[in-house]
């Protein structure tokens, strides 16, 4: 493997020893989204010894023009799954673990147990708080990383005695007052910067050179250019304030309330594919009928108590009148822990036209892959 | 005194300007928070923390220098 490595080996600040205490290292990376992909390349590519990925949401085509680890193979695919696939043809070396499942508040401890450092990629605030709080009991080094629009935040928190996230910003900002990526947009090259920058930092503490971002938040602009690098102090009293609940802490709700973000999808993406359950969310009142496709009808009103109906086997494309009972119901569904639900964009009636022009079309065989 | 304010994200949308310099002869980091709550209406309802001379501060830290930020947390990812 010296040969994967040498461009590490032969600095001299790296050598043989550092690249092994990078084939030693375990890190967990939290999100495989824009920051999280140039994260997880990077760490890869590097020859980190074990690493993490934990996101339990899908690939969407909107993903595509920031999230550089997903192709269009990967649409609808759990993203620390389709990321461990890419990661795997990069560097089948190392020990690559996907969680496709939500951080929460009952598993993030133990989780982090298993790991050296903690880098965070998330895209909402109840999770970073999350993930700092953790990291505080835990007691592991935090890889911080936050993007909006053109700009970007980068630190380290919690190392060695350093400030953490809520030694800067004690508490989450009232809900909706800041808005996410999917919302307000991103320039698709930005957390390509802050990603490789948290890179950088993880690299940084396990080899045990330069010096490490902590007590300190760097923000950068990508239309100036301008980095200004501010100092943190530590604030003792809210760091004792996180380890006072340490015992308690599993047993919080994880409330994400409306920041989880329900990406909907064409069903042009569902047409062609086997294995997918049609759901109509529909009351039996509702017209037009779709009868070119095989239908389970389960209406909204009666999801929780009909998920005997669905099939485990199978992805579920929801549908209904507008598109806005079906993202309800993906939401619904999620918090049940049900996997592989999909909220369609279009209406009945759209659907209904998109069936009868594909069989004008002579049914073409085009699968969601080269779609 | 001259003070150089420079804003990031949102607030930088709110203020419609990355930086200006303003003239100010008040004593507390707050003191100046309410010149620029006046001057920009929807600024009160923003989270943000201010840095003076490239450290962040509490609005009661006393103002004595001239450059100042006004930093809002992000959420994306």
């Amino acid at each position: 493997m010296t040969e994967r490595y040498n461009r590490h080996i032969i600095l001299s600040e790296i050598g043989q020893a550092g690249q092994d205490k990078i084939s030693n290292a375990k890190v967990l990376v939290i999100g495989a989204g824009g920051l999280g992909c140039p994260i997880l390349q990077y760490l890869a590519a590097a020859g980190i010894g074990t690493l993490g990925i934990i996101d339990f949401d899908m690939v969407d085509i909107s993903n595509l023009q920031r999230q550089v680890l997903f192709g269009m193979s990967s649409l609808g695919k759990n993203k620390a799954k389709a990321a461990k696939a890419r990661l795997e043809d990069l560097n089948n070396d190392i020990s690559i673990i996907a969680y496709p499942e939500k951080l929460t508040h009952k598993n993030a401890l133990n989780l982090f147990n298993q790991y050296d450092i903690i880098v965070d990629g998330s895209d909402n605030f109840e999770t970073r708080y999350l993930v700092n709080d953790a990291c505080i009991i835990t007691n592991k080094p935090l890889v911080f990383g936050a993007i909006y629009k053109f700009e970007g935040q980068v630190s380290v928190f919690n190392y060695k005695n350093g400030p953490s996230y809520r030694c800067l910003f004690p508490n989450p900002p009232e809900k909706d007052t800041v808005p996410n990526c999917s919302e307000i947009g991103v320039l698709g090259v930005l957390p390509g910067i802050i990603g490789s920058m948290q890179a950088n930092e993880v690299l940084k503490i396990i080899i045990g050179i330069g010096n490490v971002l902590s007590g300190k938040l760097l923000c950068y602009n990508a239309l100036t250019l301008q980095n200004s690098i501010l100092k943190i102090k530590r604030s003792e009293k809210t760091i004792q304030s996180v380890l006072k609940e340490k015992d308690s802490f599993h047993k919080k709700e994880t409330d994400f309330n409306c920041e989880i973000e329900i990406e909907p999808i064409s069903i042009e993406h569902f047409l062609y594919e086997k294995n997918i359950q049609f759901i109509d969310l529909r009351e039996a009142h509702e017209k037009p009928k779709i009868k070119a496709l095989n239908i389970t009808y389960i209406p909204l009103s009666v999801l929780k108590t009909s998920v005997n109906k669905l099939d485990n086997t199978k992805k579920k494309a929801l549908f209904c009148q507008s598109g806005i009972r079906s993202k309800q119901a993906v939401k619904i569904l999620q918090e049940l822990n049900i996997k592989d639900c999909f909220s369609i964009i279009e209406g009945a009636s759209e659907i209904k036209n998109r069936i009868e022009n594909r069989h004008c079309d002579g049914g073409t065989t085009k699968t969601i892959a080269s779609n | 005194m001259h003070i150089n304010i420079k804003y990031f994200g949102q607030i930088a949308e709110i203020t419609q300007k990355e930086a200006e310099t303003l003239e100010f002869s008040g004593n507390l980091v707050s003191d100046l928070l309410e010149v620029l709550n006046s001057k920009y209406e929807n600024l009160k309802n923003k989270d943000f923390k201010v840095a003076q001379n490239q450290e962040l501060v509490s609005f009661e830290t006393e103002l004595s220098g001239q450059d100042i930020a006004l930093l809002p947390p992000f959420a994306g990812g």
